[in-house]
């Protein structure tokens, strides 16, 4: 291959690479705010996290540890 | 007094790191103070015989701040932020107690080893990697060490989402593991040749690979540590001091993901006009420029964080300190990235412009966010108010006087320097010699070391102020839910 070929294949890889970029981008934008609009994730409510962060506060979203699962499993 | 069957958060490794990260920022920026004197009044190298010479103290400087009082911090606003944020207390894993001690102890021991042979100029002579490799491996260990303290806090948390602090923590953790790791890979001579001392090194890379190599490590520590881990804290301390939610939890994610991605590329903006491919410095130059987006949604989401309610910022010093952090963190993101431009770094490059740089994100955005959140944890950490809010104040004034004058000493230092190096006569001769521009610029290193005292300076009020807190301030009954209480 000579160096003009070279060149005009880096140029189109260059700019096909760039669009790609942007696109995940702006896709990743439209996917945030597309999961608050229908209600798939409030985003937004998770800045509680740092707010309400006594140990005796209920958590945002609750996770129950492994062993109080197994617990209330044999229960 | 809680009966005993209540859970607490548990803070006595964020103590010990806490009282670290003033020990090494005592030692690291004393040391810097003196080597930046040095350069002003030569004579000061002959105080200590080979020990006292600014090539053998400038990686204990780097290092101490570095390694010493950033990463402390970084570990003890881990050790508390890691269990408030994730709603579960270390003293609820007595394995996880035991790995976070001893992550603390093994780190000092290192350190001092560091210290010890830094002093005696046993040295890689790869900036901020000089450690050798007995040294590296000990790194490493106290690294994995606290891998296993955060994914097994991670592990037993009751808070699903991992609020995102948490992710700029697990970022520091993997970014540096990768960098250090790949950057360290070295030949131990004595073993493989018979040459040496046992414990001596070269790089596993040669020539201009080994300069890509540690330029990938050395401005991805910046990313990584100097960027990531503090942009952590702060998302933490900013709102919950101020009471106020993060401006746009998404624009924190997106910020988030673009730093990931972009900062890695821009390292090439260390290495303009070197020897490296000229596409990989093009590709630097651009990704810095790009740079600018993620680096200033972080910020900007900072300040906005802050919309409405800045009468805080007179009210409260430690407002004060954090929004300082984060507009000086715009500043030196912007700086960058005008220096990465091939035309401007041609100029920049080798000058005294660039630790100007430097030190704008490092005593702006690093020292006053760590200096911040230890005074946000120290009330809540020892159940006292902060000792004395006037001293806050004075040491917020005199450490910015301080890094006004570093940098514009440094700027103008900088780019005087540059333009004598590059001056010529009508027939092409140089027209200054190295030694015109040294005697030219003395002044202004007098400046710059007397900017980097009065941080010192400010420093030893802070110290004072946490040593009063932890020992003779009124204590408090219950822990404070916003603002920390502090007494005149
Ligand atoms: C968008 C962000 C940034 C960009 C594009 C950038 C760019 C640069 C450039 C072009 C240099 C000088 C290279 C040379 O000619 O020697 C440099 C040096 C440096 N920067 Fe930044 N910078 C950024 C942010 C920061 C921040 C926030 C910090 C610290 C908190 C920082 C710390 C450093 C350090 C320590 C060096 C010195 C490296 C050496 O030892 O030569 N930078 N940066
Ligand atoms: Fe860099």
């Amino acid at each position: 291959m000579d160096m003009e070929t070279i060149r005009e294949l880096q140029a189109y890889g260059y700019f096909f690479f760039t669009v790609f970029l942007v696109l995940i981008l702006y896709g990743y934008v439209y996917h945030l705010y597309k999961s608050e609009k229908i209600g798939r994730r409030n985003y937004e409510k998770y800045a509680d996290i740092a707010l309400n962060d006594d140990i005796t506060d209920a958590p945002v979203e609750k996770i129950e540890p492994i062993e109080e699962q197994k617990q209330k499993e044999e229960q | 007094m809680q009966s005993s069957n209540v859970i607490n958060y548990d803070y006595s490794v964020a103590k010990l790191f806490s009282y670290a990260a003033i020990l090494f920022g005592i030692i690291g920026m004393g040391i810097g103070v003196f080597i930046a004197y040095q350069m002003a009044f030569p004579e000061l190298n002959y105080l200590a015989g080979e020990y006292g010479t600014f090539s053998r103290l400038r990686p204990l400087h780097t290092s101490g701040v570095i390694f010493g009082f950033m990463l402390s911090g970084i570990f003890a606003t881990w050790y508390y932020v890691g269990q408030r944020v994730l709603k579960v207390s270390v003293a609820e894993s007595p394995f996880l107690m035991f790995i976070g001690k001893l992550h603390f102890w093994l780190y000092m021991v290192v350190m001092l080893v560091a210290v010890v042979s830094l002093f005696a100029g046993v040295s890689t002579s790869k900036e901020y990697a000089e450690l050798e490799w007995p040294l590296d491996i000990g790194v490493v260990v106290v690294w994995v060490l606290w891998g296993v303290h955060m994914f097994g806090l991670i592990g037993i948390r009751r808070e699903k989402t991992l609020y995102i602090s948490v992710w700029y923590y697990i970022a520091t953790f993997l970014g540096v593991a990768m960098l250090y790791l790949f950057n360290n890979m070295e030949v131990p001579t004595y073993f493989v040749a018979g040459m040496g001392k046992w414990y001596h090194s070269v790089s596993m890379y040669a020539g201009t690979n080994d300069a890509l190599v540690q330029w990938w490590y050395g401005h991805n520590a910046v990313a990584f540590i100097f960027t990531v881990a503090i942009i952590a804290q702060i998302y933490y301390f900013l709102p919950k001091e101020s009471g106020q939610p993060v401006y746009s939890y998404k624009l924190s994610l997106l910020s988030f993901w673009g730093l990931m991605f972009v900062y890695l590329w821009a390292g090439g903006h260390h290495l303009i006009y070197s020897t490296v491919p000229d596409w990989m410095q093009t590709m630097g130059s651009i990704f810095s420029i790009v740079l600018i987006l993620p680096s200033w949604g972080s910020a900007i989401n900072m300040l906005l964080t802050m919309k409405g309610e800045w009468g805080q910022l007179k009210e409260n010093p430690l407002i004060k300190f954090m929004v300082l952090a984060s507009t000086f963190y715009m500043f030196s993101t912007i700086e960058g990235p005008i220096q990465s431009i091939k035309s401007v770094n041609a100029l920049a490059h080798f000058t005294d412009w660039i630790p100007g740089h430097v030190h704008d994100g490092t005593l702006g955005w690093v020292g006053f966010m760590t200096m911040a959140a230890m005074y946000h944890m120290a009330p809540r950490m020892f159940k006292r108010e902060l000792y004395s809010k006037k001293l806050m104040e004075s040491q917020f004034w005199i450490q910015t006087t301080g890094i006004v004058l570093y940098f514009s000493s440094m700027w103008i230092a900088g780019i005087t320097q540059g333009m004598m190096w590059r001056a010529t006569d009508q027939f092409g001769n140089l027209s200054y010699s190295f030694i015109d521009t040294v005697t030219v610029l003395i002044p202004y290193y007098v400046i710059r070391a007397t900017g980097g005292l009065l941080y010192l300076i400010g420093f030893f009020i802070f110290t004072y102020n946490f040593y009063k807190t932890m020992t003779a301030s009124k204590a408090i009954e219950n822990e404070p839910q916003h603002a920390s209480p502090m007494a005149a």
